[in-house]
């Protein structure tokens, strides 16, 4: 997910109300906590119990209140509009695609399964066409039956940037790369689905015609902005305060930044859905402002998780991992975090410049600022997010940044600094984001580490809501002689081209909202992305995959700090709970359920 | 500085009533001090005297005399608004119409307030509440002693208004204190004061704060309302000619002490105190040329703290040297009859007073 | 006091255009100055150029400025209709902006948020003068005693600890510890025993802070009153020494204390940032934090030109007041 929650605010003001924390930690948690490892019906399943597999799916039973917190509302309801990864995730409650991450733990979660759809797609050997059956007995909340017409009419709904901003792009660049259909709300067709790229021959079947293949096509699919919407039930921008459901569960109530409540959809029926579960009753969000708050109702047990799976505040989670280890899972978040060297910014143009950075850099004392290997992650060793096929983990470490030279290697950086021909040194300068001080931390302990090597480096700390202004604009970082960015990227969906096309293909490069940071203009690096949307097999695309990722590395653009992790919290209460990869390690919220329903 | 008696008995002024008290108001040896952090203010050291009904006492003496904290004290208000501070120490006996006041019961000696013995104080503006009508503050004045119904009180205001001079006194009843001239604020101080027909009106400078025409006004209409209702008056002012034609017995306050009492006409006319000459000589005088300066008395009044031993006036007295030995200065004078019902407290013989007024004094009047 | 009243109000009237005009000015023009694009800031981070443009349409960002404050004051007396890319968007009068953010007008929003501040703030307003006032005489009378200094002691903690600190506090202690009480916020409509309950720690704590400083305040005017001539007038006339305090002494010190309550009720009208923050709840204050975070820039004008009507409103009773207090007013 490209857009971030801004969860470097929270942290703020914990400093100042740390000693009230300490009565916090004794007061919430009189009962004592039970940090064992085994879990029991009634109480917590154990450290790290949901991550990757399954905990307590016996003990979910049908009905009660499943209660979400949050310390930030989503972008928006609208499936065509949310971007933020726990939209997504939660999405499912009231939105069907035609397929859909499987609801299983770790890496079979990304793996796709029909939802809407009978089958996955049957695509045509040149992978430009793909056709789907719906399903029957498929409805909508109020009991008509959800049409292909619905599909089609809903993945328009993308094309209408103007009005419904906010969401990804992806099927829009890859149904209509030329930008020709201008969305249905300027559709002069009468049925409004003016879109030449899908067909609807009959209410059931939907056929999607690509223009040029892309082997992630299915992955975009299941993004629920290709989910249907019914046009006389299209409320346009507002559509995201009462969507209509075409899930398990319908809106029963909103109220943006305040709270959020969904009830069964009678018309949802069990035998058309094979993946939804639909444990609850009724499922409740809560939002605060203070991420503080949000943690001490986690704690108290008020709140069953998080809505935000960002991990929990610093404090709280001091408090939890202490005395309540059991209701924790530490799972991978699927984000790398790095430092980035745009190459139009001198020397950073040279490649042993940046080597230099690389290897001057202290890498645990990167991993630290972070938050440690727990709260933080493990040392990031190159730029693929474990979670995404392909990817090596710290299998794949060329710099030896959690090896060797974790702890920085000043001869082998000067003797980068050497070939660069700065072999006293520069001076350059690091942008952060103000608004994360995580990422600043970062930026100081850079700034220490490269000054044992000579390089002085300033910090600059930019305005964080103004990101795509500012790093966005290659002109402006030419300008401003913004060196090294410390930033942050998560995947759209698990493939190296949710998370890697618009950071390192050359034709990402904007003049604004520039997300290629780097610069990279590597023809080798372009021509696998042109391969890998061609390639239809997985082995193929996961070999292309580490291809990939291996180039970027070679090239050193990027100092990665660490492959992020959280600390997300489940209630005692919450049953068959897991993560999974489709949302980069968010428990999965559509099929979670409650031991003891109340 | 010599030790003052403690006991306060070597006060000699001479009493005629019984302990049970005889006049109509009776006070003896009242002491009034303040214990402060600089040490103890004796504001009223050692005071006795009488007042029958119908008569006028003018307690006359500069600010810092004592005369204030004197009214005060019969009103049982001298300690009041010193909270958190040390209590006044207060001795000595006031006799109200046969009770003595400083051994009451204080709810009883507040419900003798604003009836049996009300006040009239030196600022009208700033004694009366800013935010309240003058006729509200006359009704409760009213009500707190009298069981009434709010109509008939403002029945009352309005008649004691009429009564005290003030034009349209149905109308300016319901005025603020503001909307009213200096002259007509103290007229309804005045209605205020009698509206529960008190024997005995304290008025407290009560002329000081108005204009020389309107003063006269305000006295004629206290000797007035005297009359009708027959109270007994103490007018305490720093001014004798204010009670030159009230008083029927003037007291002469000096250092929180008696230093000459007597009828008014003796205290006038033949004055046996050095302060009192002082006081006649500032004394502005109607049938006087204005252009004629006034004689103030030299020096300022006396610290309460630290009182001039012997005569507490011999540091400001042109004839402290007069008596031999020094004694003004070691020795205090006690009250002495001078004259029938005059006394005065002063080491100069007779002779040597009475030829110092006759030569000196009494012919630059 | 007719005159008096027309005079205050045609001031405040003035006032509110002026302040209008600047807080309009603050939010559009500055930005506009400072070079930044405000239509990107309504479409969030992946800008597409189509959704900037579509906003730029909707809210008539292209129009010369004082057509987009024209559209904007009209809008409050009229409404107003944003309409672009195929979306029409109704914002019924008074319309004081429309969010892109939350896709909502700012007026419901306001009006929504508006009755848990208002409550909020009543509530620890009778709270503070109930217990702040009481603490400031006792003060006043027992001066210099240990009752004295005890209660200023408190009161100068009050002043000084912040809410947040006060508020995590009593919540660690009464919700989390001795869970005597839930303090999850609950609407009045729903269950008053529940709103009760999620109210009572946010009314305490605010009410701390202020109590504190009204009693310190109410000590030193009841002490300065008492010396005034015409409480010893009161006491002459025979009064009941509580009714010289709690009638004659009480109405001259409530002036000050009643401007100071103005000012204070008008500021936390406008949201009570860290009360509403630490307690969640879903008032003004939280809903102008929210707004900053998400850059929901229409809310957070909306929130700026309330807060400042209600200070200009509680200005105006303010005034009234005094004239009813204190007479002499109503002639100036």
């Amino acid at each position: 997910m490209t857009t971030q929650r801004t969860s470097g605010q929270r942290k703020r003001s914990f400093a100042a109300v740390a000693a009230v924390a300490a009565l916090l930690t004794t007061a919430a948690c009189g009962g004592g906590g039970d940090d064992g490892d085994k879990g029991s019906s009634t109480g917590a399943a154990g450290f790290d119990a949901a991550n990757n597999k399954i905990a307590q799916a016996s003990l979910a039973k049908k009905g009660g209140t499943l209660k979400f917190g949050g310390a930030q509302d989503a972008d928006s309801w609208d499936t065509t509009r949310g971007y933020y990864g726990f939209m997504w995730n939660f999405a499912r409650y009231y939105s069907r695609q035609l397929v859909t991450g499987k609801t299983e733990p770790g890496a079979a979660g990304a793996e796709l399964t029909p939802d809407l759809a009978t089958g996955l797609a049957k695509v045509t050997d040149d992978g430009k066409t793909y056709t789907y059956t719906l399903r029957d007995g498929v409805t909508w909340e109020d009991g008509k039956a959800i049409t292909s017409k619905d599909v089609k009419y809903g993945i328009e709904r993308v094309w209408a940037q103007d009005v419904l901003s906010g969401g990804p792009v992806y099927l829009k660049d890859v149904l209509d790369p030329k930008g020709e259909y201008k969305g249905p709300y300027k559709d002069t067709s009468a049925d409004k689905l003016g879109l030449k790229a899908i067909d609807t021959p009959d209410d059931k079947t939907i056929v999607f015609h690509l223009p040029q293949a892309n082997s992630d096509f299915e992955e975009m699919l299941a993004l629920v902005s290709a989910s249907p919407v019914r046009q006389d039930k299209d409320t346009k921008s507002k559509y995201g305060l009462k969507p209509f459901s075409s899930g398990p569960y319908k809106f029963e109530s909103y109220s943006p930044g305040k709270e959020l409540t969904l009830t069964r959809n009678a018309s949802w029926k069990q035998a058309s859905d094979p993946i939804r579960k639909a444990y609850p009753d009724k499922i409740t969000v809560t939002f605060f402002s203070d991420a503080n708050q949000l943690d001490q109702r986690l704690l108290n047990g008020d709140l069953d998780l998080d809505i935000n799976q960002t991990g929990m505040s610093p404090q709280g989670r001091t408090t939890a991992l202490k005395e309540h280890k059991g209701n924790l899972d530490n799972p991978v978040s699927g984000y790398i975090r790095y430092a980035v060297f745009p190459q139009s910014v001198a020397p950073f143009d040279n490649i042993e410049c940046r080597k230099a950075v690389i290897y001057g850099a202290d890498h645990v004392s990167l991993q630290t600022a972070r938050g440690g290997p727990v709260a933080g992650g493990d040392i990031g060793t190159n730029m693929l997010p474990p979670s995404i096929p392909g990817a090596e983990g710290q299998k794949y470490d060329p710099y030896e940044i959690a090896g060797a030279n974790k702890d920085g290697n000043e001869a082998k950086a000067k003797e980068a600094l050497k070939a660069c021909g700065k072999a006293s040194g520069f001076k350059t300068t690091i942008a952060v984001r103000n608004n994360k001080p995580v990422e600043v931390a970062t930026a100081q302990s850079l700034q220490a580490s490269l000054k044992k090597i000579g390089i002085t480096a300033e910090i600059d700390q930019y305005d964080g809501s103004q990101t795509s202004g500012i790093i966005g604009s290659p002109e402006n970082v030419k300008k401003k002689g913004y060196g090294i960015i410390i930033m942050g990227w998560g995947p759209d969906f698990p493939s190296v081209q949710g998370f890697g096309l618009p950071l390192w293909n050359s034709k990402y490069i904007l003049e604004s909202g520039n997300s290629n940071f780097a610069l990279i203009k590597d023809k080798t690096i372009d021509g696998l992305f042109d391969q890998y949307v061609t390639t239809l097999d997985d082995a193929g695309k996961t070999k292309l995959s580490t291809e990939i990722n291996h180039k970027v590395m070679e090239g050193a653009y990027y100092l990665p700090f660490v492959f992020e992790k959280f600390i997300n919290w489940r209630s005692d209460n919450l049953a068959n709970v897991y993560t999974t990869d489709s949302y980069s390690g968010m428990y999965d919220f559509v099929n979670l359920g409650l031991k003891s329903p109340k | 500085m010599t030790e003052l008696s403690k006991s306060g008995a070597a006060v000699g002024e001479p009493t005629t009533a019984s302990s049970s008290g005889t006049a109509f108001l009776e006070v003896r040896d009242l002491k009034v001090h303040f214990p402060t952090d600089d040490g103890l203010v004796k504001s009223v050291d050692g005071l006795s005297f009488q007042l029958e009904k119908g008569k006028t006492l003018g307690i006359v003496g500069e600010s810092g005399s004592g005369k204030s904290v004197t009214s005060l004290g019969i009103m049982g208000l001298h300690s009041a608004g010193q909270y958190g501070k040390r209590k006044a120490q207060v001795s000595g006996e006031i006799w109200l119409d046969g009770t003595e006041l400083l051994s009451a019961d204080p709810d009883y000696v507040r419900k003798l307030r604003g009836r049996e013995m009300s006040m009239i104080f030196q600022d009208p503006l700033s004694a009366l509440h800013p935010y309240y009508t003058i006729g509200q503050q006359i009704v409760e004045a009213y009500r707190i002693h009298n069981k009434v119904d709010k109509k008939t009180a403002k029945r009352r205001a309005v008649e004691m208004l009429d009564r005290v001079g003030i034009p349209q006194p149905d109308k300016r009843v319901d005025s603020y204190p503001h909307e009213f001239s200096g002259g007509m604020r103290q007229r309804a101080m005045i209605a205020m004061s009698l509206v529960n027909n008190p024997e005995l009106l304290i008025a407290d400078e009560p002329t000081t704060a108005l204009d020389v025409t309107v003063q006269a006004q305000i006295l004629d209409l206290i000797r007035d309302l005297q009359t009708e209702f027959g109270s007994a008056v103490i007018i305490i002012t720093h001014d004798l000619g204010v009670v030159a034609e009230l008083a029927d017995d003037i007291l002469v306050m000096y250092g929180g002490r008696c230093v000459e009492r007597g009828q008014a006409e003796k205290v006038f006319y033949e004055p046996r105190h050095p302060y009192t000459w002082g006081l006649l000589g500032s004394m502005p005088r109607l049938d006087r040329d204005q252009q004629e300066r006034l004689i103030p008395v030299k020096g300022s009044p006396p610290s309460l703290i630290n009182i001039p031993s012997g005569c507490a006036f011999n540091p400001r007295c042109p004839y402290a040297d007069v008596p031999k030995d020094n004694v003004t200065r070691t020795v205090r004078p006690e009250l002495a009859e001078v004259a029938s019902r005059h006394w005065a407290a002063c080491h100069m013989t007779q002779e040597q007073r009475e030829r110092i007024w006759t030569e000196e004094i009494a012919p630059k009047l | 006091m007719l005159a008096y009243l027309i005079r205050r109000l045609f001031a405040a009237a003035v006032m509110l255009v002026v302040i209008v005009m600047v807080v309009f000015g603050i939010f559009f023009l500055v930005p506009k100055w400072a070079g930044v694009d405000i239509a990107t800031s309504f479409v969030g981070k992946q800008a597409d150029p189509a959704a900037v443009e579509g906003v730029r349409q909707k809210l008539g960002l292209g129009d010369p400025i004082y057509a987009q404050v024209w559209e904007f004051f009209k809008g409050i007396f009229v409404g107003r209709t944003y309409s672009g890319g195929g979306d029409t968007i109704q914002c019924a009068a008074p319309c004081f902006g429309y969010s892109f953010r939350s896709e909502q007008a700012v007026w419901p929003v306001l009006t929504d948020r508006f009755p848990v501040t208002l409550a909020l703030a009543l509530g620890a307003a009778v709270l503070w003068l109930v217990f702040g006032v009481a603490a400031g005489v006792l003060s006043a009378l027992k001066r210099g005693t240990l009752w004295d200094r005890g209660a200023m002691v408190v009161a100068l903690a009050g002043v000084s600890l912040p809410i947040y600190f006060t508020g995590m506090l009593s919540l660690a202690v009464f919700a989390f510890g001795l869970k005597w009480i839930d303090a999850q916020y609950v609407p009045l409509e729903d269950s008053f025993s529940g709103w009760f309950g999620a109210m009572i720690l946010p009314w305490i704590t605010l009410a701390f802070l202020y109590a504190a400083m009204y009693a310190r305040i109410t000590r030193a005017t009841m002490l300065e009153i008492l010396g005034e001539d015409y409480i010893r007038t009161a006491r002459a006339k025979g009064l009941k020494e509580q009714t010289v305090i709690g009638k004659h002494a009480m109405r001259s010190t409530m002036t000050p204390i009643l401007t100071m309550l103005g000012m204070d009720l008008g500021a936390l009208i406008g949201g009570a940032i860290l009360t509403e923050s630490t307690f969640n709840l879903p008032g003004l204050g939280r809903a102008v934090l929210d707004a900053i975070r998400n850059q929901d820039l229409p809310i957070i004008v909306g929130v700026t030109l309330i807060t400042s009507l209600a200070v200009l409103f509680a200005n105006l009773v303010v005034d009234v007041l005094y004239a009813v207090i204190d007479p002499r007013v109503r002639l100036s």
